[in-house]
């Protein structure tokens, strides 16, 4: 009846009693279906069953170690920014059983580990994580030894990405250039328009499973006023970012940092719990353990996420090398922001702000990042290379 | 007889120095032949020689009583072995076992005091080059009581 | 025969600027029992043929596969992921001749958990191996100069293949030395070994004891006093150099005061290990992955890293 947005090459709108469709498109075509839902006083990931399921009216305040919801009559669904959890928790999940071994006799016999991944449709990803996962598919995908777990995962996964219409007070995308507008790697990138009593996604395709689902759809075209709306949404976002973090010269400067003393002065402050690793969407250390069923005599190879603040990460025989939590935070930091560069060619960090308000102690990367630049000079002398 | 200046002026430890400074040195000094078993100098007892080793081994050790002889350090070509000629009371810490037989230039610690007297240019020199080489034996040694290869605290894996 | 490890053309070797094109190579899949290539985290069964003392705690374990007619393609300096089933794993080096092998040999000093598990392996017992990983020692990079290889207490295992090759292939190096510092006699790793390396006459062997014992009569020393008076030609001279962190950096400093610069001087760094192929991020070294841009790094290159305290 309306004229298909593919048809006419303009950007789609999908209206809000239509998502309900969408899922079910969506898991006609195999996917289960994951998105933002509201739990434990945060918005996190799960499986969603429908719309019903997405945080209406709900909205989230962001600060260094603060993280607090609002709930208003509101019909907005996506009117938060993000919640602790991130794609990570599906495509590098935090426990994964790699394999099973049984000793059979004098021989080892390998099993399967965990059972094919279902094939997932993300609803609801922002720029930034977007962009967290362009960082992984480099580090997991992009050099000579693949990991099949991720690529699983990976491979068959749907991104449909829903634009920021506001930032957070710890964001800082625009920093890092990896939003708030989403950048190529989605399949469908919605905007969320709510005016004259119409609520609709304004939905650009950006691959051509996501132009096939449009079209699935029945999308309408957009209108002229609900693309100008999508727009302004964004750029409401990139003027509201509530951190910013200067990159200019980054890597080079932290590789020649390491005596600063603005290591020592976050040392005091920081507790080693992780925290920030653990939320973090690029964040892919793991450990691997093998625990052994007593009652089956299978032993299984269990992977699972690890932080370079635990003390033992860096064990070698003898201690750990980094002791520290002053050494410990400086190779995060110098890792994140610098090292990564070297290692996979862009930054590790997307500025989503979940480190800074998900940290107990409230320390703040951007601010952190800032302190490095200046040369501290002591009243007995100027320091070199500080 | 040969003189020995030719000898002296080419040892690292003299090279460098002006010939009428060679010529100072050598004078203190001879050619010696050790066999292998013999004790050059012993714990206590003065100290008032210092040898550059041409070809050989000698050994610092410490006597230990049921235990025998325990080498601290071994010394072979080139090694320049005793310094404590060079400062009072003038006495050997260490035994100085020859455990191969041994050619080397011997120095007459009490002669080489003189001349450094003498000549306070020459002896404050050779005060440096000294110094340089017990420095780089004193990180030797260090290294070496760090028992780097040893075991340290336990493990896991 | 199968293969069930990357072949040779696929590991990768330093070239002469220090990079190296680990990262950038993809391994081989093909054979029968490809899985290590296909999943570098699942090990292949290896049948332990032999469990040799080495010293008092060191011990040499020689495994073969456990599928007929596998064999292994690795060069020297490489290491591989060793699994004791149901204990964990541990990066061990081979320190074995390298090539295209049917047994492989790791020799191993017991101070972890799963390394004094391995000492208890016997004859028949199944281990699993992942590997070979790593860069391995620049071997090509020595032809036509004289060789220094100096090792510090274990650090001669993951020589040996090295020092295998050159004396297999002796007619294409210069002069080849054996700097060996053991922390007392009764540590001295392959002494059976040494005295016939020292037995030939185109290899100067050396080796000193950080402490000697009643009955010792070489040389006692720490392993730097057998660079001033060891035979080579610092200008044509290429060093690989293994052992404790401290003893590399002072073997280095010492060969360079003779003359012997960074950029021909080689380690091997050891890192924890949880994968071995990039992926845990434990081994990271400042921007460098030990496990896969090492363990043999050119030492220029880590020169600034070595500096500084905790990186």
């Amino acid at each position: 009846m309306h004229e298909t947005a593919i048809e006419k090459g303009r950007d789609a709108t999908i209206e809000r009693d239509q998502l309900d469709r969408l899922f079910e498109l969506l898991r006609e075509r195999g996917y289960t279906v994951v998105g933002p839902v509201v739990r434990d006083g945060a918005v996190t990931w799960d499986e969603l069953s429908g719309a019903a399921d997405l945080p209406a009216g709900w909205t989230d305040e962001q600060e260094a170690g603060r993280y607090g919801l609002r709930h208003s009559d509101s019909p907005a669904l996506f009117d938060w920014t993000v919640g602790p959890m991130s794609a990570k928790r599906y495509l590098h999940p935090g426990l994964v059983t790699l394999w099973r071994a049984r000793r059979n006799g004098n021989a080892l016999e390998l099993l399967d580990g965990d059972p094919p991944p279902p094939k997932l449709a993300f609803f609801g990803l922002r720029a930034c994580e977007l962009a967290a996962i362009a960082v992984q598919d480099r580090v997991l995908l992009g050099g000579a030894v693949v990991d099949p777990v991720y690529r699983a995962r990976r491979e068959g996964a749907l991104l449909i990405a829903v634009q920021c219409g506001r930032a957070g007070r710890t964001c800082f995308c625009a920093s890092m250039e990896t939003g708030p507008a989403v950048r190529p790697g989605h399949d469908l990138a919605l905007t969320e328009v709510l005016e004259s009593g119409r609520h609709g996604f304004v939905a650009e395709p950006g691959s051509e499973r996501g132009a096939e689902l449009l079209a699935a759809l029945g999308a309408r075209a957009a209108s002229a006023g609900e693309a100008q709306a999508a727009q302004a949404a964004v750029a409401r976002a990139a003027g509201g970012m509530g951190r910013t973090l200067e990159t200019a010269g980054l890597p080079a400067l932290l590789a020649k940092s390491h005596e600063h003393p603005r290591w020592d002065e976050v040392a005091t402050r920081c507790f080693a719990c992780g925290n920030c690793t653990s939320v973090c969407p690029t964040c892919f250390c793991v450990t691997v353990e093998d625990p052994t069923d007593l009652a089956t005599g299978i032993t299984r190879r269990a992977r699972r996420w690890d932080s370079c603040f635990s003390i033992d990460f860096s064990y070698i025989h003898g201690g750990a090398v980094r002791t520290s939590i002053r050494s410990r935070y400086r190779q995060w930091l110098t890792h994140k922001l610098g090292a990564w560069h070297d290692q996979f060619g862009t930054s590790g960090c997307v500025g989503c702000g979940r480190c800074i308000t998900w940290c107990p102690a409230g320390i703040d990367i951007t601010e952190e990042a800032g302190a490095l630049r200046e040369r501290k000079r002591k009243k007995e002398g100027t320091r070199a290379n500080a | 007889m040969q003189t020995l200046e030719p000898i002296v002026a080419e040892l690292p430890l003299f090279k460098g120095l002006k010939p009428e400074h060679i010529k100072l040195i050598s004078g203190c000094a001879s050619n010696a032949r050790y066999d292998a078993g013999t004790f050059v100098g012993r714990e206590g007892h003065p100290a008032d020689k210092f040898w550059v080793l041409r070809e050989g081994r000698m050994a610092l050790q410490i006597h230990a009583p049921g235990r025998g002889p325990l080498t601290i350090l071994t010394l072979g070509e080139n090694d320049a072995v005793g310094w404590s000629w060079l400062v009072p009371p003038y006495q050997l810490r260490f035994d100085i076992h020859v455990v191969q037989t041994t050619r080397a230039l011997v120095f007459d610690g009490k002669c080489l005091r003189g001349k450094f007297a003498n000549d306070p240019e020459l002896g404050y020199e050779m005060m440096q080059r000294f110094s340089s080489m017990i420095l780089r034996r004193l990180d030797a040694m260090s290294l070496q009581l760090l028992d780097l290869y040893g075991d340290h605290h336990a493990d896991h894996e | 025969m199968a293969t069930i490890m990357p072949t040779t053309s696929d590991i990768p070797q330093a070239s002469e600027d220090g990079t190296t094109a680990a990262g950038r190579r993809v391994p081989a899949e093909g054979g029968c029992g490809a899985t290590a290539a296909a999943d570098p985290m699942k090990p292949a069964p290896f049948r332990v043929m032999g469990n040799r003392t080495q010293t008092h705690d060191s011990f040499t374990l020689t495994l073969e596969p456990l599928e007929p007619n596998a064999t292994l393609s690795f060069a020297p300096g490489q290491f591989n992921m060793l699994y004791v089933p149901g204990a964990g794993e541990a990066a061990v080096s081979m320190s074995g001749c390298a090539g295209t092998v049917r047994q492989i040999e790791h020799t191993v000093r017991a101070v972890g958990r799963v390394s004094k598990l391995l000492q208890r392996c016997r004859r028949g017992d199944v281990v699993g191996v992942r590997g070979p990983f790593g860069v391995p020692w620049p071997v090509p990079l020595a032809e036509g100069r004289d060789v220094v290889i100096m090792a510090g207490g274990i650090g001669l295992a993951p020589l040996r293949p090295a020092l295998c090759h050159l004396l297999e292939h002796r007619q294409r190096f210069g002069r080849v030395s054996l700097l060996f510092g053991a922390r007392s006699p009764r540590d001295i790793l392959f002494a059976r070994e040494i005295e016939t390396w020292r037995g030939r006459f185109d290899v100067d062997v050396e080796v000193t004891v950080d402490r000697g014992d009643e009955s010792w009569r070489g040389l006692v020393g720490v392993v730097t006093t057998l660079i001033p008076r060891a035979h080579f030609d610092p200008a044509h001279t290429v060093a690989f150099i293994c052992g404790p962190e401290v003893m590399m950096h002072f073997s280095v400093r010492d060969l360079e005061r003779r003359g012997v610069p960074h950029a021909r001087c080689w380690v091997s760094m050891e890192r924890n290990m949880k994968c071995g192929v990039g992926f845990c991020g434990h081994c990271q070294f400042g921007p460098t992955f030990v496990c896969k841009d090492g363990p043999v790094f050119r030492y220029d290159r880590v020169a600034t890293l070595l500096g500084i305290r905790e990186v």
